[in-house]
């Protein structure tokens, strides 16, 4: 619609970002819950993955501190996200993690193992046998997104139902790419829910840093689309807000910017150390409502969990992380083939030689 | 004096020119509060206040725009990107606009800017964190990039790049950062910023590497001593412009030169060195000019990065190829 100046001063445009909140830190539920949430499988299996996502969490962290893992960023504190956006999707939707996703991955059906050898430096790690079109972790900040725009293109084109789903940071938020993405998702109407995960920090950087806006939600605002703030702590909301925004996705009405607050409790990566820039006192303040308890309150005040209950998930969680460590560990190194294998499709005449190179001289290591 | 590592050597710098000239700003991801995350402006906030010491949004391309902006105004960004692999969203801003302002305004607007930035690998670090893109930066006409192998020359060669009127690409060698400690003078002392180092005479081989390759290459040298293979040892140290005399009055007397370096091989500055030595020594050369490099992959995740960055044992064996009669 095309207008030719104004008539009279008034306001032309206002916005809310609505915020919500199910389930307070006590594991209270304010309202009716939603339905899955009154299904103990539902919500136990949602606390079951959050748990073995915190163990292997830990785990990944001891096994860089002993110096069989890489850098490693710690998704400590993040379970409810991760873990929510997982059981709101389905196989068919296209999920574009940035690095600290783990919750979501396993959901999704990726083997801890594979996650391992990413971090442990090793190429295999991001084969995803059981999920053929999600895309790797993605390192370079904000880059992700347009790609995720474009998936969501594609599903429009096809008419098919399926939805997008790109993670970004608080800090991704001001990334150009981030603008540009959820602009063209307006523009097109696309089947794209962006899940921004504010856990307050961009390595040292409060999210005061980044922006001087109230909210992450509202940059939504400014490419049309409806923005709203959840707490990420609650993973019955954000299974909740992110199957709503799917749903609606998928049946052709376009696509949703959720800003999911949280906070990383870990440092930022195990190359961080985080006490050069925060107070103790904060980090303390918010493990006082981190996600795992306040879930499995919910879930005793129901009836459905107990202390023998946890004690027994925390060992089967342990076992089968055991499992995956020692195949980790016991995976042979790869050649110096690796390099060029997926390189090409077909591999150029003038790399074979460079490969017959690196072979000879891998043999002097 | 104080042995100091490199990258002390670069905090130093940059504080001396922060004390000394009031135009001077860093600026980056990280660099205030933090000091960086390889520790590179730590103090430098404290010291100098957050004014000129700006921790910024995440954005690369905004924190290359920006210094233009700044230093059209007469100040002197020094700014951080935070590794090499996250230059891209830089490149419009750099390629666009820093590289060429001077000219397109025909000398009235100019980007005294120096952009810092962690380069190579050898460092168990993740994925995107271990790039050699000293290409993509030289390619580009109006920059000047750097790239110094030691403290001494860390400390003096920044000195030089915030200096220039001219922006500056300055490549930071990660596995260099604490290799060694060298006494550095804190003298605010520059280094000239187009000139070769001869690191180590000799009269059978020109060897011309620079940034971290600097430590492969001067063990193989060392290891062809003991066979009395006498190398010279050239760290380019300046990637654009390169100081062609330096090393064309080396070919001159060895007749012989090998070109080694991290990046890969395709369209590398080694092939630059190579085609101007063709152009202008083919005759003074006893034997083909060799090159060691990356291979023309992607920078491998940490299990093979020692497969990929060329290893002493490439370097000698060239030398060896060419001392073939
Ligand atoms: C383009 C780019 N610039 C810089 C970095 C270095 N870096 C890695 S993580 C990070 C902070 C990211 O913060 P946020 O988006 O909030 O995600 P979080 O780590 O909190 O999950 C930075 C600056 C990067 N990976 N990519
Ligand atoms: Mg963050």
């Amino acid at each position: 619609m095309l207008r030719f100046g104004m008539d009279r001063n008034h306001t032309v445009a206002s916005f809310t970002i609505p915020g919500r909140q199910w389930l307070d830190a006590d594991g209270q539920c304010s309202g009716e819950p939603p339905e899955f949430a009154r299904q103990p499988a539902e919500m136990l299996a949602m606390y079951r993955m959050m748990v073995q996502t915190r163990l292997f969490d830990t785990k990944a962290v001891n096994l860089q501190r002993t110096g069989k893992l890489g850098t490693y960023p710690s998704c400590l504190g993040h379970e409810a996200v991760h873990v929510g956006v997982g059981a709101a999707l389905r196989a068919e939707d296209v999920v574009f993690p940035v690095y600290r996703e783990i919750g979501t991955k396993f959901w999704r059906g990726i083997a801890m193992q594979d996650i391992l050898l990413y971090w442990g430096g090793d190429e295999r790690g991001t084969r995803y046998a059981d999920s053929p079109q999600d895309f790797p972790f993605c390192i370079p900040i904000g880059s992700q997104m347009p790609q995720a725009a474009g998936t969501a293109l594609a599903f429009s084109l096809r008419n098919q139902p399926r939805c997008a789903l790109a993670y970004v940071g608080d800090g991704g938020t001001s990334q150009g790419a981030f603008y540009e993405a959820i602009n063209f998702a307006g523009v097109q109407r696309l089947p794209l829910v962006t899940v921004i995960v504010n856990n307050q920090w961009a390595i040292s950087a409060p999210v005061s840093t980044q922006t001087a806006a109230a909210t992450l939600a509202q940059k939504a605002v400014a490419a049309g689309i409806p923005g709203l703030q959840i707490d990420g702590n609650d993973v019955v909301g954000v299974r909740h807000t992110v199957a709503e925004a799917a749903a609606r996705a998928r049946a052709g009405e376009g696509p949703t910017v959720i800003e999911a607050l949280t906070y990383r409790l870990s440092d930022h990566t195990t190359s961080d150390d985080a006490s050069r820039y925060r107070s103790a006192d904060e980090v303390e303040q918010a493990r006082a409502v981190e996600p795992l308890l306040r879930t499995r309150r919910y879930l005793e005040a129901r009836g459905w969990w107990n202390e023998d209950a946890e004690q027994q998930l925390r060992a089967e969680c342990s076992a089968t992380i055991e499992e995956a460590v020692k195949q980790y560990l016991a995976t042979p190194r790869q050649s110096s083939d690796a390099m060029f294998d997926h390189l090409y499709a077909n591999m150029p005449r003038n790399l074979q030689w460079q490969r017959d190179l690196a072979r000879r001289y891998a043999a002097h290591r | 004096m104080t042995k100091l590592t490199m990258v002390e050597a670069i905090n130093l710098a940059q504080a001396w020119e922060l004390a000394h000239d009031p135009d001077v700003l860093v600026m980056g991801e990280d660099v205030g509060v933090n000091g960086g995350v390889f520790r590179a402006t730590a103090g430098l906030q404290q010291r100098f206040g957050a004014q000129r010491v700006l921790d910024t949004p995440l954005a690369e391309g905004l924190i290359a725009g920006a210094a233009i902006g700044l230093a059209t105004q007469g100040f002197k960004p020094v700014a951080e990107i935070q590794f090499m692999g996250f230059l891209y969203p830089a490149l419009d801003q750099i390629a666009s606009h820093m590289a060429r302002l001077r000219s397109r305004t025909r000398g009235r607007l100019s980007c005294p800017v120096v952009l810092r930035m962690p380069h190579g690998g050898g460092i168990h670090a993740p994925e995107h964190h271990s790039e050699s893109l000293e290409s993509l930066l030289c390619h580009h006409a109006g920059l000047r990039v750097l790239c110094p192998s030691s403290p001494q020359r860390a400390y003096g060669l920044l000195l030089a790049a915030i200096r220039e009127p001219d922006p500056v690409m300055f490549l930071e060698p990660v596995r260099l950062y604490r290799l060694g400690r060298q006494e550095v003078e804190d003298n605010g002392q520059a280094l000239p910023l187009d000139r070769c180092f001869v690191l180590r005479r000799g009269e059978d081989a020109t060897l011309v590497t620079w940034g971290a390759m600097v430590t492969e290459t001067m063990k193989a040298a060392e290891q062809l001593a003991a066979e009395n293979i006498d190398c010279e040892v050239i760290d380019a140290a300046s990637l654009a412009p390169l100081d062609f005399e330096t090393m064309l009055d080396s070919v001159a007397r060895t007749g012989r030169v090998i070109i080694v370096h991290e990046a890969m091989r395709n369209c590398g500055v080694g092939a630059e060195i190579a085609a101007t030595v063709a152009e202008h020594a083919l005759y003074d050369l006893r034997a083909p000019v060799q090159r060691v490099t990356g291979y023309d992959t992607i920078m491998p995740l940490y299990r093979l990065e020692q497969d990929y960055i060329p290893g002493v044992q490439r370097i000698v064996d060239a030398v060896r190829t060419t001392l073939i009669e």
